[in-house]
């Protein structure tokens, strides 16, 4: 069987790099109802005939939540336009309204959900927008921070050992202390990538606030992403570790 | 819009509710009772539900079928280390389970239907209206074969099931319209046969469920075994008598060992009376509730695992929680709120009827639907996992288990050999790893065009609804065409088979009318046997003998046809003593007016 997992579908892949971002509009109705076929201005619904309209396949969760595309947004803010949005399109409120505008608040309710899990946690949100802006459709490869590669195998090593060992006995007593003195190790250098990834999170924000379209503002925006693509897939794989570590003794 | 109602189809029990005036109330019968037990009987005049059925667990037990709902959407190998428990006889033909009552058979959702039914008919005595849509509870762990079971039990009853809503977020519903609460809540729903915990945040009219974890075989008849085992082997050993052996008098000991654990929760010990098979007397013990508690903790213990990754899932602690709700006749045990208390750290909340709360907020959520409620949203998960097979036997997860729904997720498919013109998916359920340990779904055949391989791009959309059900689409993307895609479930019934119950159940519609008609006149005809013997001892002497004969005679035949099966002739009957009676009941209220005016002045009467 044949099958290509593809993450980030509902994404938009050729809007690239190439114009910084500016707040942008709404863009949530297609510019003709699919039900009367005049021109439909507002946010969600056609004016003429009140009918929902499709979130258009086009659309990324950013503008579909209404925020620019920034990594620091407001987790209150987000909430709230995601209550009220479901208020917008929740099936439950179109039971008593035909089959085609069922389907089309089931399928906006659907990537309305979409969109608020993927901007609600920090780090799926800077993943989420590192894919916009890179037109990468790839997830994030993890891969080991540098200078830690060593320790990490020597960590494989004492793991795998432990698994064979007798947990009550005084070789499984010590590795057990030695692993979770490697976890809270971990757990503090996971700590550090994300405090760096927070700086950067707010080095981009800045940068796009500021809107300039010079070429040192480009070298700027290549350095943000680039960084945080190799912190995003070295804090996972850290993360991975502790995981695997708590599971292990806990 | 036509009314919708709210139907909480329980293991144990089963209740329908509506909306009225703003607050949601359990429609009752006739005697005020609102709990339908979920029942079913055959007997010689036909299938009967609830209360009367119940009635012939210990009478005939091979034909009457409980507990239904642990057999929804499942396989005959699901059940098999708990077949020994049940005295009626259960099969599988096509990946369904099927329940023996004479000479027919019943799937799950058929059963299930008789009981839908009679909450049908009951909302509709009372409500004076045809009813045909409703909204019905399961348990919030569920997976997609037992609610795809539940809908098509709605639909053989004759019901449109607008919504499958889950049990501890309707009880949310009904909780949060009365107590108007913010903030975070526990529903802790520990059922006749399920168990559930749903972790939601209430805002602004919107509950929005954070995490949902249980486990939906676990619940008071589990309790209610472990008693039924004492005593049996308690039976054993004093009198050598092996009860499994008597289907009947296991029901007697299953119905008696429900008792006992009710009474314990108020008692501290209580007597054990079984009547013994063989004639061998009576059977008697004593139970203590210490004796009780030590003997089920463990499974109340089994309630606290999914309760603690339900909180990991939401990203809580239990300090997070401002209250704990209980949902459930099983959360009348002492030792359940004692063990809830101790997780939690807080005193958990009863004070709404746990066998009420989940039909009243169906009703809620049903008023929702029909645009009567606007200020309340309410937000539920998927409980398990969604993905498909890949290669070697392993799953990928589509959509995570906590996903809010509506949730959708999109996989692109392509060929591995030239000219392939099909691609097998297979839909799991679950949190494992391997296919093997996971819930089959379902499975369905792509349609490819034949093209060189990798060159064909299917996108097939996985979307599960506001039902937490699974729909599935494909699109080419080549040339932009959606192909309709025939989902073959693995423990389910196929659309024609329901569109062959439904008619079934027209067909036996009569028969079941028939037994019902014949319960109500004869409860009727003995009203009326009851009022006219009174009132010939009464007022007999003020009429002619030959009347009285004559209104004895009546009298006899209308009790002759109460032992029949013909309603009609009841009714026939019925409509000849209020005739031949017409004159007694004349003088008779004569004779009391008169009596009741003797000794008062003109001036009170007038």
């Amino acid at each position: 069987m044949g099958h290509i997992p593809c993450s980030f579908s509902l994404m938009d892949n050729h809007q690239s790099s190439s114009h910084p971002d500016t707040r942008r509009q709404l863009q949530m109705a297609r510019s003709m109802c699919w039900h009367c076929q005049s021109e439909v201005t507002g946010e969600y619904f056609c004016d003429r005939c009140v009918k929902v309209q499709p979130v258009s396949k086009e659309t990324d969760y950013f503008t579909c939540l209404g925020f620019p595309r920034r990594l620091m947004l407001d987790p209150q803010k987000l909430e709230a336009k995601f209550y009220e949005l479901s208020r917008t399109f929740h099936p439950d409120f179109y039971q008593t309204k035909s089959a085609d505008e069922q389907t089309i608040s089931l399928s906006n309710a659907a990537v309305l959900n979409t969109a608020y899990r993927t901007l609600r946690a920090p780090i799926q949100r800077a993943e989420y927008l590192l894919a916009l802006e890179t037109g990468s459709v790839k997830d994030i490869r993890t891969s080991p921070p540098a200078d830690l590669f060593e320790e990490i195998l020597e960590l494989q090593d004492t793991l795998e050992e432990y698994r064979a060992s007798d947990r009550d006995s005084d070789q499984g007593h010590r590795l057990r202390s030695t692993l979770k003195t490697e976890q809270e190790a971990l757990e503090r250098r996971k700590h550090e990538m994300e405090a760096q990834l927070q700086q950067l999170f707010a080095d981009w924000d800045q940068l796009q606030d500021a809107g300039e379209a010079t070429s040192l503002a480009r070298v700027e925006r290549d350095r943000i992403l680039k960084q945080m693509r190799d912190l995003l897939s070295n804090r996972t794989y850290v993360n991975n570790i502790v995981n695997d570590l708590a599971a292990t003794i806990a | 819009m036509a009314r919708i109602v709210g139907i909480d189809l329980g293991t144990t029990n089963s209740l329908v509710a509506y909306m009225k005036d703003g607050q949601p109330c359990v429609v009752p019968d006739r005697n005020g009772r609102t709990i339908v037990p979920s029942v079913v009987a055959l007997t010689d005049n036909g299938l009967i539900v609830g209360d009367s059925a119940k009635e012939h667990l210990t009478r005939n037990p091979e034909r009457t079928v409980y507990s239904v709902k642990r057999f929804m959407g499942k396989g005959l190998a699901d059940v098999q280390n708990e077949l020994a428990y049940f005295p009626y006889h259960v099969t599988e033909t096509g990946g369904v389970i099927r329940i023996r009552l004479g000479q027919k058979s019943y799937s799950p959702p058929q059963v299930s239907a008789m009981i839908l039914k009679e909450l049908k008919l009951r909302a509709e005595a009372s409500l004076g209206e045809s009813i045909t849509k409703a909204v019905i509870t399961v348990p919030a762990y569920f997976n997609d074969s037992q609610r795809q079971a539940t809908k098509d039990a709605g639909l053989i009853a004759g019901l449109e099931v607008l919504r499958i809503i889950n049990e501890p977020t309707a009880a949310s519903l009904a909780y949060g319209l009365q107590q108007k609460t913010q903030g975070t809540i526990a529903v802790y729903d520990f059922g006749g046969g399920t168990f559930d915990i749903s972790i939601l945040k209430l805002k602004d009219g919107i509950f929005e469920v954070l995490a949902t974890s249980g486990d939906t075989h676990l619940g008071g008849d589990d309790l209610d075994r472990v008693l039924v085992d004492l005593f049996i082997g308690d039976i054993r050993d004093r009198y050598g008598i092996d009860v499994g052996r008597y289907p009947d008098h296991m029901q007697t000991v299953r119905l008696e060992a429900e008792r006992a654990k009710i009474r314990l929760s108020d008692e501290l010990k209580t007597e054990i009376t079984i009547e013994l098979p063989e004639d061998k007397g009576l059977f008697t013990r004593e139970l203590t509730r210490d004796q009780l508690e030590s003997l089920v903790v463990g499974i109340i213990e089994r309630t606290l695992a999914p309760c603690r990754i339900a909180l990991k899932d939401a990203g809580l602690t239990p300090t997070d929680i401002d209250e704990v709700v209980l949902v459930g006749g099983s959360t009348r045990m002492p030792l359940v709120r004692q063990r809830v208390e101790a997780l939690f750290g807080k005193q958990p909340h009863c004070h709404l009827n746990p066998d009420e709360v989940v039909a009243l907020g169906a009703a809620v959520q049903a008023d929702i639907l029909s645009g009567g409620t606007t200020d309340m949203l309410l937000l539920d998960v998927t409980p398990l996992s969604l993905g498909i097979e890949t290669m070697g036997g392993v799953m990928s997860s589509l959509i995570r288990r906590n996903t809010t729904i509506p949730a959708s997720a999109k996989e692109m498919f392509t060929t591995y050999v030239d000219g392939q013109t099909g691609v097998d998916i297979h839909i799991l359920q679950g949190e494992r790893e391997l296919v093997k340990d996971n819930r089959s779904l379902a499975r369905f055949r792509l349609k490819v065009p034949p093209l060189p391989a990798g060159i064909p791009r299917i996108e097939v959309t996985f979307l599960i609804d506001a039902n937490g059900i699974l729909n599935v689409t494909a699109t080419d993307m080549r040339t932009g065409q959606s192909q309709s895609i025939e989902v073959k479930p693995s423990y389910g019934l196929s659309d024609t088979e329901v569109e062959r119950m439904i008619e079934d159940s027209f067909k036996f519609a009569a028969e079941d009318v028939n037994a019902r008609k014949l319960i109500e006149a004869r409860l009727d005809a003995e009203a009326l046997l009851k009022t006219t013997n009174k009132s010939l001892v009464d007022a007999g002497h003020l009429i002619s003998q030959e009347e009285a004969h004559s209104i004895r005679a009546t009298l006899a035949q209308l009790s002759n046809a109460t032992g029949g099966t013909d309603p009609r002739a009841i009714r026939t009957r019925m409509t000849e003593l209020e005739q031949t009676a017409k004159h007694l009941n004349v003088v008779m209220l004569d004779h009391s007016l008169k009596k009741s005016l003797q000794g008062k002045k003109v001036s009170e009467v007038s």
